[in-house]
């Protein structure tokens, strides 16, 4: 059995499913993200005194533009799908999928650099929620990297049997991945600078 | 098809001017908190420039500025539920549950001294 609408648009809604479900999730994870954020702020008005400088600046703003760069190869990835350029989308999405990494290498040594200095989750409720806030950013970014390289490998062949729905599918991965750059985009003042 | 290539290639240097807009304000957002200012002004104008990217990368990349009703729909009672959860904080400082009368907020109040 086919799944419907994964080319064309449903009628009643104008999108095709897999366009309205991918929008549906990323509501979901605004609700899951904003409570997260909802938290931070009630620990940090209610806390005596808030840490500043404890978070390494420059890594943080490496990796903010590591991952808008990521973004923009994704969306360029996509653009050359739609200008039937199968091997210059392939080369953009090998650009996003070594900038993920890349963000992830980065991220790594800097947790490595607080475990050093025994900055554990339990060591200051600012580390419990900066901990809580970029491992699950990061396992978003983990996420994204599978699907990444699953188009770069296996889904790859539906290109040839059904070029319109592998871009779909490419432009719904870049939906997903443009939000994880945006949740980095508000994580970034508010855990290193604020 | 012709004029649709035309329109992704605009497309495309868009999406570079934007990334680039958005690399400038990363920049910015760094070098006004080098300045030190207030925690106040810090946090309002770190947040004026966040929301600023975030709207360029929802409008432009994740093509926001032109979509469907449907998804529009769906955002807003995103936004919505959103705010909600952005008040409940506010809330917390507000309420009076399981204090003393007169006591708006515990956290505030003096230690008890212990004799």
């Amino acid at each position: 059995m086919n799944i419907p609408y994964t080319v064309e648009e449903r009628p009643d809604t104008g999108l095709t499913n897999g366009k309205l479900g991918i929008w549906l999730f990323l509501a979901s994870e605004v609700m899951l993200f904003g409570a997260l954020f909802s938290t931070y702020i009630i620990l940090r008005t209610g806390a005596p005194e808030w840490p500043h400088g404890e978070l390494n600046v420059w890594l943080g703003m490496a990796n903010t533009f590591i991952l808008i760069g990521s973004s923009v190869t994704m969306v360029m990835a996509w653009a050359y799908l739609k200008l039937n350029d199968f091997s210059k989308h392939r080369l953009y999405l090998l650009a996003t999928l070594v900038l993920s990494a890349a963000f992830l290498v980065n991220k790594y040594f800097e947790y490595a650099d607080h475990y050093r200095r025994g900055e554990l989750p339990s060591h200051s409720t600012f580390l419990a929620i900066y901990y809580t806030l970029t491992g699950l950013h990061g396992l978003h970014i983990i996420g994204g990297m599978v699907v990444m390289a699953y188009f770069l490998g296996p889904g790859a062949k539906m290109w040839k049997k059904n070029p319109d729905q592998f871009t779909n599918r490419i432009e719904t991965t870049g939906l997903y991945w443009h939000f994880v750059d945006l949740v980095w985009i508000f994580l970034f003042p508010v855990l290193y600078l604020l | 098809m012709h004029s649709d290539h035309e329109s992704i290639r605009k497309s495309m240097r868009t999406y570079l001017m934007v990334g680039a807009a958005l690399f400038v304000f990363t920049g910015i957002t760094v070098a006004v908190n080098q300045v030190h200012l207030a925690v106040p002004a810090a946090i309002t104008v770190a947040l004026i420039i966040a929301t600023m990217k975030g709207s360029m990368v929802a409008s432009i990349f994740m093509h926001l500025s032109h979509e469907r009703r449907w998804i529009y729909g769906a955002l807003i009672l995103t936004v919505l539920g959103f705010l909600v959860l952005m008040t409940v904080p506010m809330l917390t400082q507000m309420d009076s549950i399981g204090t003393p009368t007169g006591v708006a907020n515990p956290s505030h109040s003096e230690p008890p001294v212990h004799h």
